[in-house]
């Protein structure tokens, strides 16, 4: 029987395990499909990982590197090319891997670390051909700066999130040619830093409110993209196409918690952000497995991930060490112009000073308040001067504003200062 | 006057520098903002992240960046000489592979074990 079973080996697993460990916790296991820890950040090459964390600017292995050694410290297991096929509530979890077999393993807790996976083309429903030549940005990242192919050479990239954006640099980089980025929505979905560097530096325009409407192909490979304009009601505007000769299509639509094992598990799941519902302390609705980083809402940035991981590992310990959190929990509602909130539940009185609150607006805001109120009286107000969808917005609501609910709910919202 | 978006850090602060009075820096939330607010207008600089050759790794390749930020104008010259670039593993993490990159002066270093 393990302290702790962590189920995934990427960025929030790391954290989780090793803060698990500074808590006291001094059987830990680590389950990772893949051949090395690390996940994503594995295939993330370029730099700007850190600035929070280490207060400098790292790159995604060396973000990865500076985890995995600390967690060499420690005696914390890890146990890689193995997969978990299932997690159940009774915290038993069932692994699979070709050296070891079938194996049914159980914990005191688990933190569940799985991550991601990108939206791909046929979450979307491109109209046009079905050719090779379509990818998602970060299965073009990982065929790029992992395997060493370059996927094409001339490349319209749909979706302006991150990783479509990083990537529009790196292909540019190594010869290809971007024509465009198409966005959907009036605004990028990406970091304005990565909009500058990997966009503007490269004259590589940026089509906002506009869409792949047409893909076609030759001998099998994409050749063509035929892009529109769009309206208010995001529908394509006759007469206003663009026409690219390319080779090559990224996707960089968006990101989905990667959650069978967790709804198996019959943890309740939150429809707003996909991912489990969680308390202040990152526990789901099943006491003793608790969930943190991109599993439960995407993050913006790793050292995001790596902080709230820090969190959830800590609580696992104490879970362990001290026994269940007690106490009535408030629910947190979304108000006006707020998409999610993570987490969903705060026990007021398990809370030493203050809560972490997570979120996203739904739109872009310019000198603005965040407001948090019980339904009858504002509690409490946090000023900002920009907020937009693509940057997660961070509150700490203090033991006292959380005292002061009445009703049993805390409701977030944003409006115009 | 001219408008920038600062990019040292994911917080994307808006700056105005004033080129009329030595490139004086406003809007930053710290004095990094500053700093890359005088350079991006006077010689803006990247740090460059790409990948290279090795042999005998998990990989066939292995993630490097420049050491320092270099010249924007440079970079594609610096990716022309790292083509001519294969490790063989072991390599570790801060080890040198290229030696004043393109005559920045900037070293290209491993940054993964492999």
């Amino acid at each position: 029987m393990y302290d702790l079973i962590v189920i995934g080996g990427g960025p929030a697993g790391l954290a989780a395990a090793n803060s698990a460990w500074q808590k006291g916790l001094r059987s830990i296991l680590i389950v990772e499909r893949d051949k090395e820890a690390g996940g994503i950040l594995n295939q993330c090459i370029h730099n700007g990982f850190g600035l929070h964390r280490f207060k400098e600017e790292l790159t995604g292995p060396e973000y990865a590197a500076r985890f995995i050694d600390m967690l060499k410290e420690t005696g914390v297991e890890l146990m890689l090319d193995t997969m978990v096929l299932e997690i159940t509530a009774g915290r038993q979890v069932h692994v699979i891997s070709a050296k070891d077999g079938y194996q049914v393993l159980s914990a005191k807790s688990i933190v569940l670390c799985m991550g991601c996976r990108e939206r791909t083309r046929g979450a979307i429903g491109i109209p046009g051909d079905r050719p090779a030549g379509v990818f998602t940005a970060g299965s073009a990242q990982r065929y790029l700066n992992l395997e060493g192919y370059m996927v094409g050479k001339r490349v319209v990239i749909l979706g302006s999130g991150d990783i479509g954006l990083i990537m529009a640099r790196r292909m540019t980089l190594e010869g290809a040619k971007v024509l465009a980025c198409v966005e959907l929505m009036p605004y990028s979905g990406g970091l304005m830093r990565n909009i500058v560097q990997c966009l503007n530096d490269w004259d590589i325009p940026l089509y906002l409110s506009h869409t792949i409407t047409d893909i076609r192909a030759e001998n099998g490979r994409v050749s063509h993209v035929t892009v529109h304009k769009l309206d208010e009601n995001r529908q394509p505007i006759p007469g206003t196409n663009l026409e690219f000769d390319c080779d090559t299509v990224l996707l960089s639509v968006g990101l989905i918690p990667e959650n069978e094992l967790t709804r198996a598990a019959g943890i309740q799941m939150d429809p707003r952000t996909n991912g489990a519902v969680v308390y202040e302390n990152m526990e789901t609705s099943v006491p003793g497995i608790f969930a943190c980083g991109n599993v439960v809402h995407v993050h913006d940035l790793v050292d995001y991930v790596s902080a709230e991981s820090e969190r959830a590992g800590a609580a696992a310990a104490e879970f362990v060490l001290k026994g269940q959190r007690e106490g009535e929990a408030l629910e947190l509602k979304n108000g006006a112009d707020v998409g999610y909130t993570v987490p969903q539940k705060i026990r007021a009185q398990a809370v030493e000073k203050a809560a972490d609150v997570f979120f996203r607006v739904r739109r872009v805001f310019k000198n603005s308040v965040i407001e948090i109120s019980d339904g009858e009286k504002v509690l409490a107000s946090f000023r900002r001067e920009h907020m937009a969808p693509g940057e997660m917005e961070h509150i700490l609501l203090p033991r006292k504003i959380l005292d002061q609910a009445r009703g049993g709910q805390i409701t977030v919202s944003a409006k115009e200062a | 006057m001219k408008e920038l978006v600062c990019i040292v850090c994911p917080k994307g602060c808006r700056l105005h520098v004033d080129e009329e009075n030595g490139f004086a820096v406003t809007g930053n939330s710290c004095p990094r903002g500053a700093e890359y607010g005088k350079n991006e207008i006077q010689n803006p600089t990247r740090v460059l992240t790409s990948t290279v050759r090795i042999t005998g790794g998990a990989y066939p390749r292995c993630p490097v960046k420049t050491d320092r930020a270099v010249p924007k104008a440079k970079l594609m010259d610096i990716m022309k000489e790292l083509n001519g670039v294969t490790l063989s593993s072991p390599v570790e993490i801060g080890q040198v592979v290229l030696r004043d990159a393109a005559g920045t002066g900037a070293g290209v270093v491993v940054t993964k074990a492999l």
